[in-house]
C-alpha cells in the first residue's frame, strides 16, 4: 500500500485542525486565521496532487482503475464491528484535487472579500470546517463516515448561509437550506440503514465484501420488495433522495437560490464548486449500486430504474431551473438557478452516460461556476454591495479584469464551442442523452436548457457589463427624495484588489483549459475514471454522430447567445425601472418565471400549511391531552400533599406540641419550687416531718 | 409526768425554737444560732435517753454527746468563718442576698 493511501486522512484533518485552532483563538487574529485556513488547504492540495499522481497511469490494465482502501474497526455493535476508512480511486483523487484547489482559491478570494467584516475569524473557521467535511465526504470508503461528513457539510452550510444572521433573510435562508436538505438526508439515512440490514456492511469497497462489490450487489438484486422492485433499486432511490436534497434537484431545489443570502465566497464554495456537487458525487460513488442488474443499452451504459429516475429528475431540473434563471434580476440568483440547472445536467449525465460523463461536467462546472460566483462577488464588491443587475451596466469600463474573466466563465457555462470546457462536458452529456435507449425527451430537454443557459448568461453579461452604469440613477433618485443622502454622492464602481482578481484569473484559465482532458478525440478523463484504454484519435471528432451533435450543440449555443445579445446587448436598457424586454412581450410567462413557477408559494400552501396544521395538532394534543394527564397527576399529588400536611399539622404535630407544652409548663412550675433558698427547703422539710409524724401517729392509732 | 417525758418536752420545745429561728431568720448568725439550738436539743435527748434508759452505768450517751458537742463546736467555727468570708465579699450577711454561688 502506498503511503498516500494510509495518510489520506490528513487531507480532511488539516482543515479540521485549522478550524479548531481558529475557533479557540481570540478574535482579532485575522492573519493567523486566514493563513491557517489557506495553508491547510494548500497542504491538502499538495497531498491531493500526490494522491492524484498515485492513481495515474492505471488505465488499460487488467485490474481496471486504481483502487486502494484503508479501513479499520471503529465501534462495536453487539457482535459486529463498524468500520470506517477511506478509499483512493480516480473518483476520489479528481474530487480531492478539485475541492482543495478551488477551495484554496476561494479562501484566498475571501481574504479580500471579507476584509471589512468584523467576524473574519468566524468566517474562516466555518470555511475550514466546511472544507474538512467536504473532503471527508470525498475520501470516505464507508457510507457511515460519508454520512457524518455529509452532515458536517450540511451544518457548516447552515452556519455560512446564516453568517450574516442579523439579516432576517439570511437567517431564514439558512433554516430553509438546513430543513430542506434534511428531508433528503432522511432518505439517505433510510437507505443507509436498509443497506446495512441487507448486506451487513457499509463499506463501499472491502476486498470483495463491500456493499458496492459484486457479492453484496447480487444479494440485493435477488431480494424483492414493494411492487416487485429489487432491494437495490429501492436503496438506490433512497440514497438518491439524499443527493436530490443536497444537489438542489427538483423538487427540493428551493433552498439553493435562497442560500445566496450568504457571503459570495460561500456561494462560490458551497453552491457552486463543492457542497452541491456532493450529491452528484454521492450518486457517482454508489453508481455500482444504481446500475446493478441493468440492461446494457447503447454506448455500453446500463439502464436501470434508479438511473432512469435520476435521468428524469436531472433533465427536468435542468430545464426548469434554466427557465427560471431567464427572469431573475439578482446577479447571484441567476447564477444560483444556473447552478441548479447545471446540477440537473450532471445528474442526467450520470443517468445516461455513467460516472465519467457526470463527473466531467461536475469538475468543469466547479471551476467555471466558482469563477462566475467569485466574479459576481467582485462585481458586488465593486458596486458597493449592489446585487440587482438592473442597477449595474457598463462595468466593463470600470472593472476590466473582472469583465474578461467573467466573460470566460460565461462562455464556459454557455458552452461556447471548442475553446471552453463547458462545451465539451455538456456536449458529452447531450451525446450520451441522445444515445439513451429509454427516451429521447431528456435529450430535447437538455438542448432547450442549453439554449436558455446561453440566453440568460448573455442577458446577465449584457445587463452587468455593457451599456452605461445605471447605479447613479438610483442614487440620485434617493438623494432627491432624502436630502440626507447627499453626502453619499455617487462614486463609481471600482476594480477589486489583486487578492480577489488573481484567483479569478487562475480559475478562468482552468475554465478554458479543462475541457481538453475530455474531448471525444482524447477521452482522457473517461479513461482515467473507468480505467479503460483510450488513445488519441482525432478522427473521432469527425464521426458523423459526434460531429453532427457538436454542430447541433454549437448551433443551439449560438442561437442562445445571439438571441440574448439581440434582446439585451444591442438595445440597452435605459433606466432601472424600465420593463424587461421579455416582460413587455410576454408578461404572463415572465411573471411566472420571475416568481420561480410559484414553487415556494405552492409549498407554502401545501407542505408548510400541512406542517403548520400538524404542529398545531401536536400542540393541541400536547396542551390538552398529554398536558391534561400531567395536570391530573399534578392535582392528585397536590391533594395528597395537602392531606399529608393536614394530618401532620393537626394530628401528629398537635399531640406532640401539647405534650411539649405540658412538659414545659410542668417544668416551669417545678422550677419555681427550686428557689435556691435553703430556709424554704428547711421549712418544707419541717412541715413534711410534722405531717409524717402526724400520719404515723394516726396510723398507729388506727 | 416522768423525768424522761419532761426532758423530752424541754428538748422538743428547744428544737422547735431552734427550728423556728433557723427557718425564719434572715441574718446568717441568727440562723447559725438556731441550728446550734436544734443540735443542743438533740444532745439533750441523747443525755435524757441515756440517763433514764436501761443502762445508765455505761457512759455511752455521755460520750456520744461529748463527740457531738465537739463536732458542733467545729461546725460553728467553720460556719462562722464562712459567714465572715461572705460578709467580706458581699458586704452583707442577709441570707436572701447571698443565694448565688456565682461571685
Amino acid at each position: 500500500m502506498i503511503w498516500i493511501v494510509k495518510n489520506l486522512w490528513l487531507i480532511p484533518a488539516l482543515p479540521l485542525f485549522a478550524a479548531g485552532i481558529i475557533a479557540v483563538n481570540k478574535q482579532p487574529a485575522r492573519k493567523l486565521a486566514a493563513s491557517l485556513a489557506i495553508g491547510s488547504m494548500a497542504l491538502g492540495f499538495l497531498l491531493s496532487l500526490c494522491a492524484f499522481a498515485a492513481t495515474l497511469g492505471h488505465h488499460g490494465g487488467e485490474h481496471g482503475a486504481f483502487r486502494e482502501v484503508f479501513s479499520f474497526n471503529w465501534i462495536q455493535f453487539g457482535g459486529q464491528w463498524m468500520d470506517i476508512g477511506w478509499v483512493l480511486d480516480p473518483l476520489t483523487a479528481i474530487m480531492l484535487v478539485m475541492v482543495t484547489f478551488v477551495g484554496m482559491l476561494i479562501f484566498i478570494f475571501s481574504v479580500g472579500y471579507m476584509a471589512h467584516d468584523e467576524n473574519f475569524m468566524r468566517f474562516f473557521c466555518f470555511l475550514a470546517l466546511f472544507a474538512a467535511g467536504m473532503l471527508g465526504v470525498v475520501i470516505a470508503n464507508n457510507l457511515f463516515l460519508f454520512f457524518v461528513s455529509w452532515e458536517i457539510v450540511g451544518l457548516t452550510s447552515y452556519l455560512l448561509i446564516g453568517f450574516w444572521y442579523h439579516k432576517p433573510n439570511a437567517a431564514a435562508a439558512a433554516k430553509k437550506a438546513f430543513i430542506t436538505t434534511r428531508i433528503g438526508d432522511l432518505g439517505l439515512l433510510l437507505g443507509m440503514v436498509w443497506l446495512y440490514a441487507e448486506t451487513g456492511t457499509l463499506n463501499f469497497y472491502d476486498g470483495g465484501k463491500g456493499c458496492l462489490e459484486s457479492g453484496a450487489l447480487a444479494t440485493m438484486l435477488t431480494h424483492a420488495t414493494i411492487g416487485g422492485m429489487a432491494v437495490s433499486t429501492m436503496i438506490g432511490l433512497l440514497i438518491f433522495l439524499g443527493a436530490v436534497g443536497k444537489s438542489g434537484q427538483v423538487p427540493l431545489h428551493v433552498w439553493l437560490p435562497d442560500a445566496m443570502e450568504g457571503p459570495t465566497p460561500v456561494s462560490a464554495l458551497i453552491h457552486a464548486a463543492t457542497m452541491v456537487a456532493a450529491g452528484v458525487f454521492l450518486v457517482a460513488r454508489v453508481y455500482p449500486l444504481m446500475s446493478v442488474g441493468g440492461i446494457i443499452g447503447a454506448h455500453g451504459v446500463p439502464v436501470t430504474t434508479s438511473l432512469t429516475v435520476i435521468t428524469w429528475v436531472g433533465a427536468i431540473t435542468a430545464i426548469f431551473a434554466a427557465s427560471i434563471a431567464v427572469a431573475q434580476n439578482d446577479i447571484k440568483r441567476i447564477l444560483a438557478y444556473s447552478t441548479v440547472s447545471q446540477l440537473g445536467y450532471m445528474m442526467m449525465g450520470l443517468g445516461v452516460g455513467g460516472v465519467a460523463v457526470g463527473m466531467f461536467h461536475l469538475i468543469t462546472h466547479a471551476f467555471f461556476k466558482a469563477l462566475l460566483f467569485l466574479g459576481s462577488g467582485s462585481v458586488i464588491h465593486g458596486c458597493h454591495e449592489e446585487q440587482d443587475v438592473r442597477k449595474m451596466g457598463g462595468l466593463k469600463k470600470y472593472m476590466p479584469v473582472t469583465f474578461w474573466v467573467y466573460f470566460a466563465g460565461m462562455l464556459a457555462l454557455a458552452g461556447f464551442p471548442l475553446l471552453f470546457s463547458g462545451f465539451w462536458s455538456k456536449d458529452e452529456i447531450l451525446h450520451a442523452a441522445h444515445g439513451w435507449s429509454v427516451s429521447q425527451i431528456p435529450f430535447y430537454l437538455g438542448c432547450a436548457g442549453a439554449l436558455m443557459t446561453a440566453f440568460y448568461m448573455t442577458r446577465q453579461m449584457s445587463l452587468v457589463f455593457s451599456g452605461k452604469y445605471r447605479g447613479h440613477q438610483e442614487k440620485s433618485n434617493h438623494s432627491a427624495h432624502a436630502h440626507s443622502h447627499s453626502s453619499e454622492s455617487s462614486h463609481d464602481p471600482h476594480e477589486s484588489p489583486a487578492v480577489m482578481t488573481v484567483p479569478l484569473i487562475i480559475l478562468a484559465g482552468f475554465a478554458i483549459l479543462l475541457g481538453f482532458v475530455g474531448t471525444p478525440a482524447w477521452p482522457w478523463f473517461d479513461g482515467y475514471l473507468t480505467g479503460e484504454e483510450f488513445k488519441f484519435d482525432f478522427s473521432k471528432l469527425t464521426e458523423p454522430g459526434t460531429l453532427g451533435l457538436m454542430l447541433v450543440s454549437a448551433a443551439i449555443v449560438f442561437t442562445g447567445l445571439g438571441l440574448g445579445w439581440f434582446l439585451y446587448g444591442k438595445r440597452q436598457r435605459k433606466t432601472v425601472a424600465e420593463k424587461d424586454v421579455l416582460e413587455a412581450a410576454q408578461p404572463f410567462i415572465y411573471k411566472l418565471l420571475e416568481n420561480k413557477y410559484y414553487v415556494d408559494e405552492i409549498y407554502e400552501a401545501t407542505v408548510i400549511r400541512f406542517n403548520a396544521f400538524a404542529a398545531w395538532l401536536c400542540d393541541f394534543a400536547d396542551q390538552w391531552i398529554f398536558g391534561g394527564a400531567v395536570l391530573l397527576v399534578k392535582y392528585i399529588t397536590v391533594g395528597l400533599a395537602w392531606l399529608y400536611r393536614l394530618t401532620d399539622e393537626y394530628f401528629v404535630n398537635l399531640g406532640f406540641d401539647i405534650g411539649c407544652e405540658a412538659l414545659r409548663e410542668g417544668g416551669g412550675g417545678l422550677s419555681k419550687l427550686h428557689t435556691g433558698r435553703v430556709q424554704t427547703y428547711l421549712r418544707v422539710i419541717g412541715v413534711a416531718l410534722v405531717a409524717l409524724i402526724i400520719f404515723l401517729i394516726w396510723g398507729r392509732k388506727a | 409526768m416522768t423525768p424522761l417525758q419532761a426532758c423530752l418536752l424541754i428538748s422538743a420545745f428547744l428544737f422547735a425554737i431552734g427550728f423556728a429561728g433557723a427557718v425564719t431568720r434572715r441574718h446568717a448568725i441568727l440562723v447559725l444560732i438556731g441550728i446550734e439550738l436544734m443540735l443542743n436539743a438533740a444532745n439533750l435527748n441523747l443525755i435524757a435517753f441515756w440517763r433514764f434508759g436501761p443502762h445508765p452505768e455505761a457512759l455511752t450517751g455521755f460520750i456520744f454527746v461529748l463527740f457531738s458537742m465537739a463536732m458542733a463546736g467545729a461546725e460553728a467555727a467553720v460556719g462562722l468563718a464562712l459567714i465572715i468570708a461572705i460578709y467580706r465579699h458581699k458586704k452583707t450577711s442577709n441570707l436572701d442576698e447571698v443565694k448565688e454561688l456565682k461571685g
